[in-house]
């Protein structure tokens, strides 16, 4: 049975607690937003990319992103904020690579409606750019078994999961959330770690994201 | 007194778990608050509740503060109005004023801290004193639209400091200096946050003359025309042609504000018109608000311009639909159509309210998310967070930190 094995290498739950820091940029138009968007440093893309997951966790999935959540309030450019919206975060591995696909859809989206780049945000509605620093801090769980994982999982803050899902995979560029990289390397479980690999992390609500990692693993070990 | 451990059933143990984590990596700091008064004002208030819950979690923060007389407090009155926009004729006299007090305390406070944490303009020229530690302004001003005249002053001494920090991203501009965003949040524990029996908020309803046979809409708000209450009375108006409901609103006069008498006349005038406008003039005293917000059935807050609207975030923990405008730190609080309904005018505040009065569902559901949010986002024990967060981050300059 799956609960026998015991982890060659016990699993470390981190968390991970950030800080918003400001550039004092901002975008009035989508001419200024995609230009800001070439430059801004990549800290700036997770950020506005990730932050929904966390502050609005407990909400709807939806909105993904600060940037298409901007378009459709601020400039009513719903379409645009749809293609936005759309964005399939969990596939790219790099935020340049994210980073570029923003680019490439805001300037389509430009080119087919000109009259767009003519919209303004009113004043105090333009976009702001800031970045996410992230401070990582090991907490005191560990777990060498897949009983003592799902037990952590139940109890660890949500950004501590968001850290080993998201931060993981796409900031630090491991190219996988943490939780599949230990099952299959320490547990050997391939199955299991491709299960968890598969899911898209981004359509979730945190709680509904560690609820479906536990009655995974759970159904794992009974 | 407070405990920290008596907002573990409100947050979880592990939000109180990680805030000793970070606690610990302060141990050997000494963290010096500097302010211009011990009391009154909402510095002194948040400063009040988060020293000793610093103190119990094992940082070491102190708290001075500076000194002034009626001349240099006028004049500091005058930069925060300018600050926020408000037209006042600032002249040389008043700087050499700000100055010359400025000057004496440069040399009588003593500084001591590993970090100097230094908040709103009143004491910020002490930063002529900054050695090897670490310097940081936070302002809790509206400075969206300055005055330039104060505000380019002020620059003067806000790039010797390490870090700032504003509340609301309107209210960044580009700086040669890391400015961080650390929102103000409100503290549940206290009499204007905590659960109260339904026997105070009856009593207080009772009160005042308020029946419970109607739906009550509420904005608690000094009288203020930048809180627009004759705004708020057009609105229920609009509301009024359809539902059967009443306003109450609530609020004190700012002390120093001539213009709030006039104000609350105008609110009395207007509120002629409708027999179910209640206008309260309420003595300082937070169990009567709390009261008020939990009795309600929507809760406005429909200001012209605001420096954060810290009384959102006190309608949302009490889970109540809230329908405000979108300007200063509201829309942090606010994201339309998930935690709230945001509106940019008289008739769009009007249909926010017809929208919420007829669906009590989506009303709730928009209530239960808002409350969410606030426990997520704008609780004491997050502000504790982020200013520990805000400590460590003048020691590393990465934006991925290993602690």
């Amino acid at each position: 049975m799956a609960e026998l094995i015991r982890a060659k290498e016990g699993f470390r739950f981190y968390t991970r607690l950030h800080l918003s820091e400001m550039t004092g940029l901002k975008a009035s138009t989508l001419g200024q937003l995609v230009e800001l968007i070439k430059q801004v440093p990549g800290s700036c893309i997770y950020h506005h990319t990730h932050r929904f997951l966390q502050q609005h966790q407990y909400l709807s999935p939806e909105p993904p992103n600060d940037f298409a959540y901007w378009v459709i309030e601020a400039l009513g450019e719903d379409e645009l904020g749809e293609r936005l919206a759309s964005i399939d975060t969990i596939q790219f591995i790099h935020i340049r690579e994210l980073r570029n696909e923003f680019i490439k859809v805001i300037e389509e989206y430009l080119e087919e409606h000109p009259s767009a780049k003519q919209k303004f945000a009113r004043q105090g509605e333009e976009f702001h750019f800031m970045k996410s620093v992230s401070f990582i801090v090991p907490t005191n769980y560990t777990a060498n078994d897949y009983r003592e994982f799902v037990e952590v999982l139940k109890k660890i803050t949500i950004d501590s999961i968001y850290f080993h899902v998201f931060e993981a995979r796409l900031r630090l560029e491991k190219g996988t959330n943490d939780f599949s990289w230990w099952i299959e390397s320490s547990c050997g479980d391939k199955q299991l770690a491709d299960e968890i690999a598969r899911l898209d992390p981004y359509t979730f609500t945190m709680e509904e994201l560690r609820k479906t990692l536990v009655k995974i693993i759970e159904k794992r070990i009974t | 007194m407070i405990k920290i451990e008596n907002y573990i059933p409100i947050v979880g143990q592990s939000i109180i778990n990680d805030l000793q984590l970070l606690a610990e990596r302060l141990k050997g700091k000494i963290i010096q608050n500097i302010n211009s008064t011990p009391v009154g004002g909402g510095v002194a208030e948040i400063l009040n509740r988060m020293i000793p819950l610093l103190k119990q979690l094992g940082v070491d923060a102190r708290w001075d503060v500076i000194k002034g007389g009626e001349q240099f407090f006028e004049v500091t009155k005058k930069f925060h109005n300018a600050l926020h926009g408000r037209p006042e004729e600032i002249i040389k006299q008043d700087f050499e004023i700000f100055m010359e007090t400025s000057h004496i305390n440069i040399e009588q406070v003593n500084i001591y801290g590993d970090i100097v944490f230094v908040h709103d303009p009143q004491p910020i020229a002490l930063v002529e004193k900054k050695s090897l530690n670490k310097w940081i302004w936070r302002c809790h001003i509206d400075v969206s639209n300055p005055n330039e005249r104060v505000w380019q002053f002020l620059m003067d001494f806000i790039i010797k400091y390490d870090s700032t920090v504003f509340s609301a991203p309107a209210f960044s501009r580009v700086l040669p200096i890391r400015q961080f965003l650390i929102a103000p949040s409100i503290d549940p524990l206290s009499d204007k946050n905590k659960e109260l029996p339904q026997e105070t908020i009856d009593t207080v309803l009772h009160r005042y003359g308020i029946p419970k046979n109607k739906p009550i809409v509420t904005q608690i708000s000094r009288f203020d025309r930048l809180k627009d209450p004759l705004g708020v009375i057009e609105a229920y108006l609009l509301v009024k042609k359809r539902i059967d409901c009443q306003l109450v609103l609530a609020g004190g006069i700012a002390a120093d504000d001539p213009e709030g008498i006039k104000v609350l006349e105008e609110v009395q005038d207007n509120a002629k018109k409708d027999k179910d406008i209640h206008v309260l003039l309420l003595p300082h005293n937070d169990i009567e608000i709390n009261a008020l917000q939990r009795a309600s059935t929507v809760i406005m807050q429909k200001s012209l311009k605001e420096g954060f609207g810290l009384t959102v975030s006190e309608a949302l923990w009490k889970a109540k639909p809230v329908v405000a405008s979108n300007v200063g730190g509201i829309p942090l609080q606010i994201k339309h159509k998930y935690s709230g309904l945001l509106c940019h005018s008289i008739e769009g505040a009007a249909f926010a309210l017809k929208q919420f009065l007829n669906n009590p569902a989506y009303a709730k559901r928009l209530g239960e998310n808002g409350r969410e949010h606030i426990r997520n986002n704008f609780l004491l024990t997050r502000h504790l967070r982020d200013y520990m967060l805000l400590f460590l981050s003048l020691y590393h300059t990465e934006d991925v930190v290993y602690l």
